[in-house]
């Protein structure tokens, strides 16, 4: 065993250098982000943290409060499912247009100038529709469309649209093409390509792809509740506002029972179709 | 099967028909031609984004504030994380299996909360400010990383573990010299992987008041100063695509 002990690790200087190095980075990071662990111990936070936890058991089981808490989370479901709905209505032309699979110009090797810059341009909107967050689609249509569950609804139709139409784009393009290019050279329409050859070869994909992004739609509805977009997210924010723990942890618990629940409902769905 | 697959379509279909009559959407707020005229208005009044020095130096900090709350979260999730992920992925022929459950609850609860629902809890405790974010960012990653963890190391190959442990090597040192190399890679994946996420989140945690350009963010656009909201967007987005574009190419060289 003491030989063992003896037996140095070679690299002990430089790990020990990169250690230095890494604290020498976090540094400044940890000025920007005012990161104080301490100030979490101070006797003044201490006593609001113990105070609002303190109000969480027992939590809140009044009917009239549940009812309230059923309506509200189904309401968030709903907002999920008319939000993917939405956006699939926009993401299912939107990718048929960027896929080069379906390209008659491109059988020859080159596409059109035409038709590359309109798939390019499509591309383009896939990227700015999902390169800004759902919470912020959500605080823009806030002001245009007011509170309530239509402003969730579009800010999750507009995001989902980028992120789904671009995967079905990709989806599309990663199928095996003999069979679409057999079909689109012999002269069928680039609509019969996709419903008799690219579709049937990419459905389960397709169907998968979308079931998750459904379930992270759900998660992303309750924090659009935040901004005053209705659902259980809101409510949740109401009650966090009047420091009411009990209906906090009482709603915490039903989120983590729904997230569970759409994420088995997901997984057997993609199991299923998989 | 097929007809399971059938049922389950249909299924989800009458949830699209049923969610569609009770939420009461208002097709008339954003399909008619004066919602169109509004919202084009709306969109109007970002152009031009603000471009004095001033401001874009308050962008610039915004950034970098939001840089440094998703690289500090996602460092912090990653060793809390992987401490959880220990006890989480213990064989459950070990003496110390016990712990694997509870272990593996508390990694689901922190994962099934929101970044945003934990930094609104949080700011009770840490105060306003990007703290909160940063530990709000590190609450729901750990819970991602660490299942992300435990897997890796339920599937690692045993072998150079066990060499060791047959030496009579102590259990510190055979994680740190044979199990974690072994893993590495995956680490090193699925962590910058959540950083690329995070950063997206830490984007928007501002939002209920966790720092970064996000509190800019809902700050202009509360005093509806529009073309200081534009100037935050664009910082965002700009932000978003640099970081996606180096974390590519660190992907590319690490693993």
């Amino acid at each position: 065993m003491r030989r063992a002990d003896s037996i140095r690790d070679p690299a002990t200087a430089s790990r020990i250098l990169l250690i230095l190095g890494s604290f020498a980075l976090l540094w400044p990071l940890s000025i920007a982000t005012e990161f104080r662990p301490w100030a979490l111990f101070e006797s003044e936070s201490i006593q609001s943290t113990v105070r609002f936890l303190g109000t969480f058991w027992p939590i809140a089981v009044d009917p009239a409060f549940l009812r309230l808490i059923a309506r509200e989370t189904w309401r968030t479901v709903a907002m999920a499912t008319v939000g993917i709905s939405l956006a699939l209505v926009l993401a299912i032309p939107l990718s048929l247009i960027a896929a080069r699979v379906l390209s008659l110009s491109g059988l020859t090797g080159t596409m059109d100038r035409l038709p590359f810059w309109i798939r390019q341009s499509v591309r383009w909107v896939l990227i700015v529709l999902r390169s800004i967050p759902e919470l912020i689609w959500a605080l823009v249509f806030v002001r245009v469309v007011g509170l309530g569950p239509t402003a969730g609804v579009l800010a999750i139709a507009l995001t989902y649209a980028g992120m789904l139409g671009k995967v079905y784009a990709e989806i599309l393009e990663s199928a095996d093409q003999h069979s679409s290019r057999t079909l689109l050279r012999n002269g069928s329409s680039r609509m019969q390509a996709f419903f008799y050859s690219l579709l049937p070869t990419c459905a389960a994909e397709l169907i998968s792809y979308t079931v998750y992004r459904w379930e992270c739609a759900i998660r992303s509805s309750v924090v659009l509740g935040f901004v005053g977009a209705g659902g259980l997210g809101q409510e949740m924010d109401n009650s966090m506002k009047m420091f009411a723990g009990a209906e906090v942890a009482t709603m915490l618990l039903v989120f983590i029972g729904l997230v569970a629940l759409a994420d088995r409902a997901s997984a057997t769905i993609r199991r299923i179709f998989g | 099967m097929k007809a399971q697959a059938w049922g389950l379509l249909a299924g989800l279909f009458c949830l699209g028909i049923a969610s569609f009559m009770t939420i009461d959407l208002q097709w008339q707020a954003f399909l008619s031609a004066e919602a169109f005229a509004s919202m084009g208005r709306f969109l109007g009044e970002f152009v031009p984004p603000e471009t004095s020095a001033d401001f874009i130096q308050k962008v610039i900090t915004g950034a970098w504030e939001t840089l440094a709350m998703s690289v500090l979260g996602t460092l912090l999730a990653a060793l809390l994380g992987m401490l959880l992920a220990l006890p989480a992925s213990q064989p459950r022929s070990e003496a110390r299996a016990w712990a694997r459950a509870p272990v593996q609850w508390l990694l689901n609860a922190l994962r099934a909360i929101p970044e945003l629902v934990w930094a609104s809890l949080l700011l009770i405790s840490a105060g306003l400010g990007p703290f909160a974010g940063t530990l709000a960012l590190a609450l729901h990653t750990a819970g991602v990383l660490g299942r992300l963890y435990a897997e890796a190391l339920e599937n690692a190959p045993a072998g150079a573990a066990m060499a060791l442990r047959a030496q009579g090597v102590g259990s510190g040192r055979v994680f740190f010299y044979a199990t974690l190399p072994t893993i590495w890679p995956q680490v090193i994946s699925y962590t910058l992987y959540r950083w690329e996420n995070n950063i997206r989140a830490a984007a928007v945690l501002g939002v209920v008041g966790a720092g970064g350009l996000g509190q800019l963010l809902a700050f202009h656009l509360g005093l509806f100063q529009m073309h200081k909201t534009a100037s935050v967007l664009l910082g965002m987005i700009g932000m978003v695509a640099c970081v996606d574009a180096l974390s590519q190419q660190l992907r590319k060289r690490l693993t």
